[in-house]
């Protein structure tokens, strides 16, 4: 049971390339902190460095208050999961798992009871005599994740654990691992490229990109109201639609809204599922005109890609100025227009998002 | 595209078959003379069936030794040829496993050239460095010694590339669920490390002895005594006679008895000798 404060964390490579550019981060007792990001944002990185299996270059990390940058990774009290289980393939399953409390000189009887009780949890009970090469995926999973529970450690380390299995079982571990992290309630940072499942597991969500953190937050909260257009874009599938607007799009658009108007241009989000289909315009909200290109039909929903015509209700055509992007329309149901139809978007006003022109900012609205 | 025909097979089964046919008869042919008395032998006419002299000519070979040109027994022999072969085998396991876990695991000064030194002795075989390395021997009194005979073999690059290449195979999670276990760089080694070279060792086991056995310029050159004259020595020396006819039975004998060590180590370690020279998956 511990806190994970991150201060300022960097680092640096030996070639100059900057991997984490500065991160601070507070994980609570028995918080379930997830880092996500697109490849080589540095997520995996930050974690071995949590883990100790990277040398810190700036900043502190303190697991449960002591500050363990100079420490070694058997002695900071983690246990990680790796995303390949990482099993040493040669040993039983019961030894896979008591091979750490071996090295550290725990007594036998201390050590059987430990690995007994986290087969009865993870349902290992039959496979303990087996090799690892002899399980499934989801088993091996288990394995590595039994290996982690026998250490009682203060902090659980997840690298991808889920990435190597297939899509049915990924969904079934996340439950697991979700509910035994309830139950065991220990501190846990997860890295993930998934926004599912980090969205599903996250007490809190850690969005990185480029060494950076982008935003920190309540997953629900992160959705509802991204920092940046990258959050806005990674978090959410289909990914939320981005528009640059003129400024005097801003200007018709939101019409009185001083911030909003402050800024010369922006870039204007909607997600998705918060168009609806309509002949109507909707006051203070937008409308968009679609040609449907292409139309993809999941049974509960369809997602309707649509080409937008020229440039907003109510602000004269400039053709040529603004290019027509592509929007995406969720609408339930599987009931949907067709092909080169043209069908009318629109989104009320509270479901808009505003963007300086830079993507880096948000603009409350 | 392979296509099933008769005549195919019947003319692929005729190569196969020619083949074993050259490589077998020699073998066939000294076991043979092995089994028929000396006059037999030399007669010219050399039997194609085996003789009634089998447990004479072995006796002789392993505990009596010819009776004019070598006065040495083969048993002995054998005895030599057993521990320097098993000398070098292992000797060169251990120091190849040991140097292939430093180049890959360690980080340390001149790593890269400390391998590429390792990778240029391939180009030095004991035939091309025979005189500098037979002057440190003789200097450092290990002319007819079994550490003369085994340590100037056991220096080559093959072992080390050999682990080399298998260590780095094996995924770095491992070496980091090992270092978040509580194991440091010797239980790595031997926990992990050495289990899953299990067969990469058996195979290069199987090589080296192999070349340790047949070994032949070099015994002969430091070893001057008959009583630490390697098997392959000894069957050269038997044949090397001034006034009198070879008793070719018993060299014929000793041959095979040569053959028989390492005939015995591919057999027996055969199935972990070709998973330690195929095996990829991990």
């Amino acid at each position: 049971m511990a806190n994970v404060t991150l201060r300022n964390v960097r680092k640096t490579y030996p070639s100059g390339f900057e991997a984490i550019k500065g991160i601070g981060l507070e994980v609570g007792d028995g918080q379930f902190c997830v880092l996500v990001g697109p490849s080589g944002c540095g997520k995996s990185t930050l974690l071995r460095m949590v883990a100790g299996l990277e040398t810190i270059t700036g900043g502190e990390i303190d697991i449960g208050g002591r500050i363990v940058n100079q420490v070694e990774p058997a002695d900071r009290d983690i246990a990680m999961v790796f995303q390949n289980y990482a099993l040493y393939p040669h040993m039983s399953v019961y030894d896979n798992m008591a091979y750490g409390l071996r090295n550290r000189g725990m007594p036998k009887p201390e050590i059987d009871t430990r690995v007994q009780e986290a087969a009865r949890i993870l349902e290992l009970g039959p496979m303990l005599d087996r090799k690892p090469r002899q399980l499934s995926g989801g088993q091996r999973q288990r394995v590595a994740m039994g290996r982690a529970i026998v250490r009682q450690p203060k902090v659980f380390l997840f690298d991808e654990p889920l990435s190597n299995l297939d899509a049915k079982l990924r969904i079934a571990m996340r439950v697991e691992i979700r509910k035994l992290q309830r139950r065991l309630k220990t501190t846990s940072i997860y890295v993930t490229h998934d926004q599912l499942e980090a969205m599903t597991l996250a007490d809190i969500l850690v969005v990185m990109n480029g060494g950076q953190v982008e935003q920190i937050g309540n997953p629900l909260d992160i959705y509802q109201r991204p920092a940046t257009t990258f959050v806005a874009s990674f978090i959410g599938a289909p990914p939320m639609n981005l528009m640059p607007l003129r400024a005097d799009e801003i200007k018709a658009q939101f019409d009185g809204d001083s911030r909003a108007a402050a800024n010369a241009a922006g870039i204007l989000g909607i997600r998705p599922e918060d168009f609806a289909i309509s002949s109507d315009t909707i006051a203070g909200g937008i409308a968009l005109d679609l040609t449907v290109e292409a139309i993809e039909r999941v049974g509960a929903e369809t997602f309707i890609y649509g080409a937008r015509q020229l440039a907003l209700q109510g602000v004269a055509a400039n053709p040529g100025e603004l290019p027509p992007g592509e929007v995406i329309v969720r609408i339930p149901g599987a009931i949907a227009p067709a092909i080169g139809e043209r069908i009318r978007a629109i989104a009320p006003r509270e479901k808009l998002h505003l963007f300086s022109p830079d993507g880096r900012q948000r603009i409350g609205l | 595209m392979v296509e099933h025909r008769p005549w195919n097979d019947i003319i692929a089964y005729a190569i196969l078959t020619f083949g074993v046919f050259i490589v077998a008869f020699p073998v066939y042919l000294a076991l043979i003379a092995s089994t028929h008395d000396a006059a037999t032998v030399v007669g010219g006419h050399m039997p194609l069936l085996p003789g009634s002299y089998i447990l004479e000519n072995y006796y002789r070979a392993v505990f009596v030794g010819g009776s004019r040109t070598s006065p040495e027994p083969v048993g002995h022999m054998l005895l030599n040829s057993f521990i320097s072969a098993t000398g070098i085998a292992v000797g060169k396991i251990f120091i190849s496993i040991l140097s292939a876990y430093a180049v890959v695991y360690f980080r340390f000064p001149f790593r890269r050239t400390a391998f590429w030194i390792i990778f240029v002795t391939l180009m030095l075989p004991v035939e091309v460095r025979i005189y500098p390395t037979y002057k440190v021997v003789s200097d450092l009194h290990m002319l007819d010694t079994y550490a003369g005979l085994i340590l100037p073999l056991i220096a080559s690059a093959t072992g080390t590339l050999l682990f080399r290449q298998f260590f780095m195979t094996i995924p770095d999670e491992l070496l980091e669920a090992s270092r978040i276990d509580g194991a440091g760089p010797f239980r790595f080694f031997w926990d992990t490390l050495l289990p899953l070279s299990v067969t990469t060792i058996a195979a290069l086991f199987v090589i080296q002895f192999i070349y340790g056995w047949n070994q032949y310029l070099w015994p002969l050159l430091i070893t001057t005594q008959d009583s630490m004259q390697t098997i392959v020595t000894g069957i050269k020396k038997m044949l090397t006679t001034t006034d009198e006819l070879a008793e070719w039975q018993l060299a014929m004998a000793t041959a095979v008895l040569a053959m028989l060590p390492p005939v015995a180590v591919v057999v027996f370690m055969q199935r972990l000798f070709v998973r330690g020279l195929v095996e990829t998956e991990k």
